[in-house]
């Protein structure tokens, strides 16, 4: 039985050859400056870049899910123009790159309109009123480039799980007396969460990413507090290094929120609750044969 | 006396299907009225109608003398709102066979849910009158179980429960011990028959002929959309006048 897995260990050793030579090899011609890589990872601009992002990012996030569940709930409704106007919206910004709804919020937006007007719709009230210029900031087009987009992929995603819920639950919460409206928030969405949530998770992992985009239309995240940094002091490659640990960290904290979070949606669904990772790992190395 | 539920030539087509082609009978206030009738007659789709799941295509229908999601003012129809339907709804209980508790519910929290969202009731109250439906039908042990951990008997009783919290006027019961286990069987058919007991209005599609004989007041053979033979279940099930009844009684019994 042993004999088997002698094919296994041979692959890791190579594997792991080519790694350390790969990083010895980096490190000897000087391609990975470490000091400069530490003397930057905290630093103040670095860390306000840092911030930008994580605000950019759950913003937009969570402001795409508020649109994706309108969305999707109107894209299922039985009103045509209601499920009509929802599918231009998804075929739309599903179907443009994001960096070109940056661009077009950004650079393209104040062009065409140059007064952000709110009024009473027939009268001559007006209750605000500013340049576009001002209201267009860098992190409002990136926020609202990015929320938008973002809800296209939600409505998708919701969809999806409202589809999954037995139509049976609608049914026993209509012959209650709940309203349609009572019913999706109390019965169906807490249902479709468990179908929405493990792809909610890496569409923000995917956002936290994404946000990086914004460097191209001056907003300060991450990226460019780094590419500020680098066209001064010319360290670009630990610059860049420090800019991917953070990403790298952002993701990875991002993974570990989302099993949990995963793991307390499944309730009910199981006789027992889920393991832990930590109970998971366990289980693993007991299955694996000794050495 | 108004009849808890008339219905006067009721039609259900689904595009071009006619599953209801008049529908005509009368549930007094305290009746159990049991239904059976072979598979696609249309008994399901009956119950439907009675709490507006389903808009009939022609005909009248009755709950407690008032027309069953419409209102009449004058000679005139009118529909009723989504909400005025919710709240007819709310006063007419149903069970279904595949029971739909809310899985990610425990059983108190099933059964607190619509008193508490639809009328408004009181955490502390709802859940004090929760328990004590659950402990009649005999699972008040298990009200922190989520519907995963119990049993099909004990989710259907559950169902009841849950049903019952509305404070209903009318329940309907759609083929309740259809998807358990025979052993099973028994412990939903007690609670029922104390429901019974206990004075509800109760309509019941079933294929429990011994139910239909003890507990029913009335039975209604129904096929292909129409009622073929009503009258006391002892005497149908004795000695059914139809043959249509007849041959659907030799394959069950
Ligand atoms: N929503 C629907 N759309 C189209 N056809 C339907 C719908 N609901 C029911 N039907 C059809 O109506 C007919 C009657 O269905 P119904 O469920 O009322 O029968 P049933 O007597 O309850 O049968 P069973 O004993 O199998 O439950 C069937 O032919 C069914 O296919
Ligand atoms: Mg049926």
């Amino acid at each position: 039985m042993q004999v088997r897995h002698w094919g296994r260990w041979l692959s890791a050793i190579v594997v792991l050859a080519l790694v350390a030579w790969l990083v010895e090899s980096a490190v000897r011609a000087h391609f990975i400056d470490f000091a400069v890589v530490r003397k930057y990872q905290f630093s103040s601009l670095i860390l306000k870049g840092l911030q930008a992002t994580i605000v950019l990012a759950v913003l937009a996030q969570m402001t795409g899910i508020v649109l994706g569940v309108v969305f999707a709930v109107m894209r299922l409704s039985k009103n045509p123009v209601m499920s009509a106007v929802s599918s231009f919206y998804i075929w739309f910004f599903r179907g443009t790159p994001v960096l070109v709804q940056l661009f077009f919020w950004y650079n393209g937006v104040p062009l065409v309109f140059h007064r952000l007007t709110i009024a009473i719709p027939f009268t001559h009230v007006t209750l605000y009123s500013t340049p576009m210029t001002t209201f267009m900031t860098a992190f409002m087009a990136a926020f609202l480039g990015l929320a938008l987009n973002e809800g296209a992929y939600m409505a998708e995603i919701v969809r999806a799980g409202i589809i999954s819920v037995d139509e049976g639950q609608v049914e026993a919460a209509s012959a209650l007396g709940m309203t349609s409206m009572l019913t999706l928030r109390r019965i169906v969405l807490p249902q479709a969460m468990r179908v929405i949530i493990p792809p909610t998770g890496n569409e923000f992992i995917s956002m936290l990413k994404t946000t990086s985009l914004a460097s191209a239309i001056t907003y300060g995240e991450l990226l460019r507090r780094a590419g500020d940094v680098y066209s001064t002091n010319f360290e670009v490659v630990p610059l860049l290094i420090v800019a991917s640990i953070w990403y790298l960290v952002l993701t990875s904290v991002a993974s570990i929120g989302q099993y949990y979070i995963e793991r307390r949606f499944a309730r009910g669904r199981m006789r027992s609750p889920a393991e832990t990772a930590l109970q998971r790992v366990m289980k693993v190395m007991q299955r694996s044969p000794r050495l | 006396m108004t009849a808890m539920v008339k219905a006067e030539a009721v039609h259900k087509r689904f595009a071009r299907l006619e599953v209801l082609r008049g529908i005509n009978l009368e549930v007094e206030p305290g009746e159990v009225m049991v239904i059976i009738g072979p598979s696609g007659s249309g008994k399901s789709t009956f119950l439907r109608c009675i709490n507006h799941l389903e808009k009939i295509n022609a005909g009248r229908l009755w709950v407690d003398g008032e027309l069953v999601g419409y209102r009449q003012s004058g000679d005139k129809i009118y529909e009723l709102r989504e909400r005025e339907v919710a709240r007819k709804r709310a006063e007419i209980g149903m069970v279904f066979q595949h029971f739909n508790l809310f899985p990610h519910m425990t059983a108190i929290e099933n059964v607190v849910e619509a008193p508490m969202r639809v009328k408004g009731t009181p955490r502390q109250r709802a859940a004090e009158d929760g328990l004590e439906l659950l402990e009649r039908v005999g699972l008040a042990d298990k009200c922190r179980a989520y519907p995963s951990q119990l049993s099909g008997g004990q989710q259907q009783r559950v169902a009841i429960a849950r049903a019952l919290a509305m404070e209903p006027k009318l329940m309907l019961f759609d083929e309740p011990t259809s998807a358990l286990d025979p052993e099973l069987v028994g412990e939903v058919l007690d609670a029922m028959r104390q429901l019974a007991h206990d004075g509800m209005t109760m309509i019941v599609v079933t294929h429990e002929m011994g139910f239909a004989r003890e507990v029913g007041d009335d039975l209604v053979f129904m096929d292909d959309g129409v009622i073929v033979e009503q009258g006391a279940p002892r005497d149908i099930l004795a000695s059914p006048r139809e043959v249509r009844t007849r041959e659907f009684l030799s394959k069950v019994l």
